[in-house]
């Protein structure tokens, strides 16, 4: 039996600024416009989580999707629902553009799937409904 | 390489259930998909096809034809059907979405390989959508 793929799409909502003390006000102005405001801007993000494993014989399924939900939820809802990314560690010293909060769940997310055998294939986050980003692990 | 990908929908009704256990480990694995009397969902199915266009034409593969595979051999098997009970591949097989994905595979992958249309075309993704929020997808054998 080959690989199947399992999705789910999940939503949190949080604010966010994009600076980076590397450059300066005007440089950051200039590169992010209107996602530089000082006092910050929010999105409510779509986290679509891709699984791939083999389909378990007994249950059909790649993965339990109560267990995924139950993961997802407490690894990555319960930590950036309603927060301001900037303050999470994790963006201490990097940028939370989109691109950045994909790696940043995918890490989060992949060692805790690896224990239920599961690979996790993919996450791509809809920032708004035009534009969205998509992080696959280091390959 | 060009993928091309034709979207349809169809209803239909089915449950979780495997045999071998007892109705309260039905219930614990499957919760609410594990009820007897099925629930439904429209389905919305992708079919991705890949291969290089034609000189001629300009189509990886002619989308009429293809619209007619899925007609033929999904959507008028499965449309407005109880999947469990009225397709012979889940009479054993549980319908989970992943379970879909790969007989919708197999069901496309015999009538679209002999598709004059087709060409040097491939079958390269299905992907089902059970509601908006999940959906499975396979890639075939080799994937």
């Amino acid at each position: 039996m080959s690989v199947a793929y399992f999705g789910r799409r999940y939503t949190f909502s949080a604010a966010h600024r994009l600076h980076t003390e590397a450059l300066t006000a005007e440089e950051n102005q200039a590169t992010y416009g209107k996602c530089n405001n000082p006092h910050g801007h929010g999105h409510n993000y779509k986290v679509e989580v891709l699984c791939g494993g083999q389909v378990d014989a007994e249950t059909g399924m790649v993965i339990n999707m109560a267990k995924l939900d139950e993961i997802v939820k407490r690894v990555v809802m319960e930590r950036f629902d309603h927060m301001n990314l900037n303050r999470d560690e994790i963006f201490e010293k990097e940028v939370p553009t989109t691109e950045n909060l994909s790696i940043a769940v995918y890490d989060l997310l992949e060692p805790k799937l690896q224990r239920e055998n599961v690979r996790l294939e993919k996450i791509r986050i809809e920032e708004t409904e035009n534009n969205f980003f998509e992080y696959a692990g280091m390959k | 390489m060009v993928l091309l990908t034709r979207r349809a929908t169809f209803s239909a009704s089915h449950y979780y259930w495997n045999e071998s256990w007892s109705a309260a480990e039905n219930e614990r694995i499957f919760g609410k998909c594990a009820n007897k009397y099925g629930h439904g969902h429209n389905y919305t199915l992708e079919v991705t096809v890949a291969g290089e266009p034609d000189a001629v034409t300009g189509f990886v593969v002619d989308l009429k034809t293809l619209k007619d595979v899925i007609e033929r051999d999904v959507l008028d098997v499965y449309d407005h059907r109880h999947l469990n009970l009225e397709v012979p591949e889940f009479a054993k097989t549980i319908p989970t979405t992943e379970n879909i994905a790969i007989a919708i595979w197999r069901r496309l992958n015999a009538g679209l390989n002999v598709l004059p249309s087709m060409r040097s075309a491939k079958l390269a993704r299905v992907r089902i959508y059970e509601t908006t929020e999940i959906f499975a997808e396979y890639r075939g054998e080799s994937a």
